[in-house]
């Protein structure tokens, strides 16, 4: 016999001849928010501002400029080309002189300052960013190995909590969560910002 | 319907970490005279209750989406079979390979091999239960594979060549002094300036493991998640090695025990806002990387899945202690509960301490082998009150003591002692009897709170190692027949 069919035979004596199925799951938990979408955005900068990642606001023709002042702040002075984009990062939101990705091999990009990417939606309940390795997202790596991460936010992009969330993502991408800048508590159960991840996260919100 | 009694084996002995090397009582015994330790763990422990507290009282439908929780996990086991079965077909058509592992030796087995025949021979770890539990890093270091842990607190373990004491933070015994003076031993190239600052001793591990993972080719993870009906693999984390290891390596392998599995995809939208709230306190942690199978062009481009047995078919055969396998391992438990607080995680003997590995142990490797450890606790429910699936763990540890004393063959005064106790709770008229028994104990403390530790024996193995609260003047039925005249 395989392991496999082992072990779901012991599954079957386990459960036994009438295994008892439960009833259809009831999830009265909250699914929607009447919250209007400007609540919504405040809810979501406060979050984000709790984990310590910077929010910067700004009116649609204005997020390169935006950004730019962000990298400023972040990095300090820097070339240009220390900043790379995602490939579907469209051209009125890109820094000047930024590199985009053009899928070299992915453990060169930790040479980059910054890395620029859009997100496919935001969770303003738990300040969660969500990344879906489309073209604006960019490749997970993108948004891992430069040490600062800039993401573009769209003001139609926010929902309340993460049912809604959930709900709009594809479950066969490659989806990467985001929560504030990577950090630990694993020193005696206290949160510090900034371990493997980027140390820096800049949010535009474009509203 | 016992595991024994059907042929199901559970967890091999030999192999892994699901036993230890002596008996609660005698480890606990050890550890509650390290004063340091207790005061690391009280100052730690009390952090995150105050955390966790916050961020779940924010959550009006709490309530709600624990119930969620709990009757997806019952459901999701009473069709553990199917959902395997779902979750290999999904995995396998998005470009992934499922292999099945009766037990610790056989998944150690797979995974050396696999990793062999990618021909390198270090790999890097994100911190995974399961692995621990198989003894995996052994394993693999016998085959001369050097297995690289990369979360902070399991490096902090693995540098002091020490154990992990908490599911979540392996090195919560360890405080911040004690942390700098392992990294200024163990880690080539530290600065010797190194402060105990946490976010020096942070920037250090990034420094330290920054090279390897740009050079690995093979990483090994585990998983919080597996979705059957679309074969989406999650791992929950913070510190961006998850990310790192599920990311650059070109081959990644996920050893996942099989109670992981859950339904549906809308499942995750439940555990994933109980999960980061119930462990480290925060509204969300900081990544969670969730995939499916491969994605060409983007991160590894082989994925090996090995679904993991080693002893749970044998709980799934418990009808009250299978609840013990909708664990997931927030170790919200262990932070609530006063025996850990005070005994400490190494105690328990097992990868999985605290109140849920005091119900989870003794059933993987059979409760002969764990016997003290249904009888760790105090019973005072605080577990079960903060868990966010709602596991009765305070009733599966006393269904667990009852298995344990049924199966002894030698009569030990315990045993005498619960047996009588149950037949006295079986009938109104000796448990009557039993109470006014209860008066004898109020003559020997002499009004003192708590009877002396040296009462004769048998009833000093229980006063050792136990303050026995002096029994009440009166009974509650006592008092409510007096006060209510029934
Ligand atoms: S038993 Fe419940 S509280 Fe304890 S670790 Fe598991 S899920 Fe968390």
């Amino acid at each position: 016999m395989t392991a496999r069919e082992d072990i779901l035979g012991r599954i079957r004596t386990a459960l036994g001849p009438d295994r008892r199925v439960p009833a259809e799951i009831s999830r009265d938990y909250r699914l929607t928010d009447d919250r209007s979408p400007d609540d919504l955005l405040d809810v979501l900068t406060d979050r984000l501002e709790d984990y310590k990642a910077t929010v910067v606001r700004c009116g649609p023709a204005d997020v390169a400029p935006t950004m730019a002042r962000a990298l400023r702040t972040a990095l300090g002075e820097h070339a240009p080309a220390d900043v790379v984009v995602a490939p579907g990062v469209p051209a009125a939101w890109r820094p000047d002189g930024a590199v985009e990705d053009d899928g070299r091999p992915a453990v060169d990009l930790a040479a980059y300052a910054a890395a620029v990417a859009g997100v496919s939606v935001a969770i303003a309940e738990t300040g969660t960013l969500v990344l879906d390795g489309s073209a604006l997202s960019g490749r997970r790596a993108l948004s891992l190995l430069p040490d600062c991460l800039v993401c573009v936010v769209e003001a139609h992009q926010v929902v309340s909590g993460v049912p809604e969330g959930l709900a709009r993502l594809d479950p066969t991408a490659p989806l990467t969560m985001i929560s504030g800048p990577s950090a630990t508590s694993d020193i005696e159960l206290q949160r510090v910002e900034g371990v493997h991840g980027p140390r820096t996260l800049v949010v535009v919100l474009v509203a | 319907m016992t595991a024994v009694f059907l042929g199901i084996p559970t967890a091999p002995r030999g192999v892994g970490h699901l036993r230890g090397d002596e008996s609660f009582p005698d480890a606990a015994r050890n550890s509650l005279q390290n004063g340091q330790l207790r005061a690391n763990l009280g100052h730690a422990t009390s952090t995150i209750r105050g955390k966790r507290a916050a961020v779940v009282g924010e959550v009006a439908d709490w309530a709600e989406l624990r119930e969620a929780g709990r009757a997806i996990k019952a459901a999701t086991m009473a069709r553990l079979d199917e959902h395997l079965i779902a979750l290999e077909e999904q995995v396998t058509a998005r470009g992934g390979t499922v292999h099945w592992a009766r037990d610790a030796n056989e998944a150690n087995a797979i995974v050396t091999r696999l990793v062999q025949a990618t021909g390198t021979d270090e790999v890097v770890k994100v911190k995974s239960m399961a692995t621990q539990e198989i003894g995996l890093n052994e394993a693999l270091e016998a085959a001369g594979i050097a297995a690289h842990e990369t979360d902070l607190a399991e490096l902090i373990v693995q540098l002091g060549e020490d154990k992990p004491s908490h599911i979540l933070v392996p090195a919560i015994h360890k405080n911040r002094a004690e942390i700098r003076e392992i990294f200024l031993r163990t880690m080539p190239g530290v600065d010797p300036e190194l402060t105990d600052e946490p976010r020096h001793l942070a920037m250090a591990a990034r420094a330290h493991l920054r090279e390897r993972f740009l050079r690995a080719r093979v990483a090994i993870s585990g998983a919080n998640f597996a979705v059957a009906e679309t074969g989406t693999l999650a791992v929950v984390e913070s510190e961006g090695n998850g990310r790192m290891c599920l990311t650059l390596p070109q081959t990644l392998i996920t050893v996942m025990g099989i109670e992981k599995v859950v339904p549906t995809w809308r499942d995750l939208e439940v555990f994933l806002q109980l999960l980061p709230r119930s462990s480290t306190g925060e509204r969300m942690n900081p990544y969670t990387s969730l995939w499916a199978g491969v994605t060409p062009g983007d991160g590894p481009q082989e994925f090996h899945l090995v679904l993991v047995d080693n002893g749970r078919t044998a709980v799934l055969a418990d009808e009250v202690g299978r609840e013990a396998l909708h664990c997931i391992r927030c170790s919200a438990c262990l932070n609530v509960c006063p025996v850990y607080e005070r005994a400490g995680g190494h105690a328990y003997g097992s990868v999985y301490p605290g109140p849920i590995g005091a119900v989870l142990s003794p059933q993987l490797t059979g409760v002969q082998d764990n016997a003290s450890l249904p009888y760790a606790s105090s019973l005072c429910g605080a577990c079960y009150d903060v868990c966010p699936v709602a596991i009765d763990i305070p009733s599966i540890l006393v269904h667990l003591r009852a298995e344990h004393v049924e199966a002894q063959t030698r009569t030990t005064p315990e045993a005498v002692a619960f047996r009588a106790l149950s037949k006295a709770m079986s009938s109104p008229r000796l448990w009557r009897l039993a109470q006014r028994a209860a008066g004898l104990g109020r003559f020997l403390a002499r009004g003192r709170p708590t009877l002396p530790a040296a009462l004769p024996p048998p009833a000093s193995k229980w006063t050792r190692t136990r303050d026995l609260p002096t029994p009440p003047a009166e009974t509650f039925t006592q008092a409510w027949a007096r006060e209510h005249g029934g």
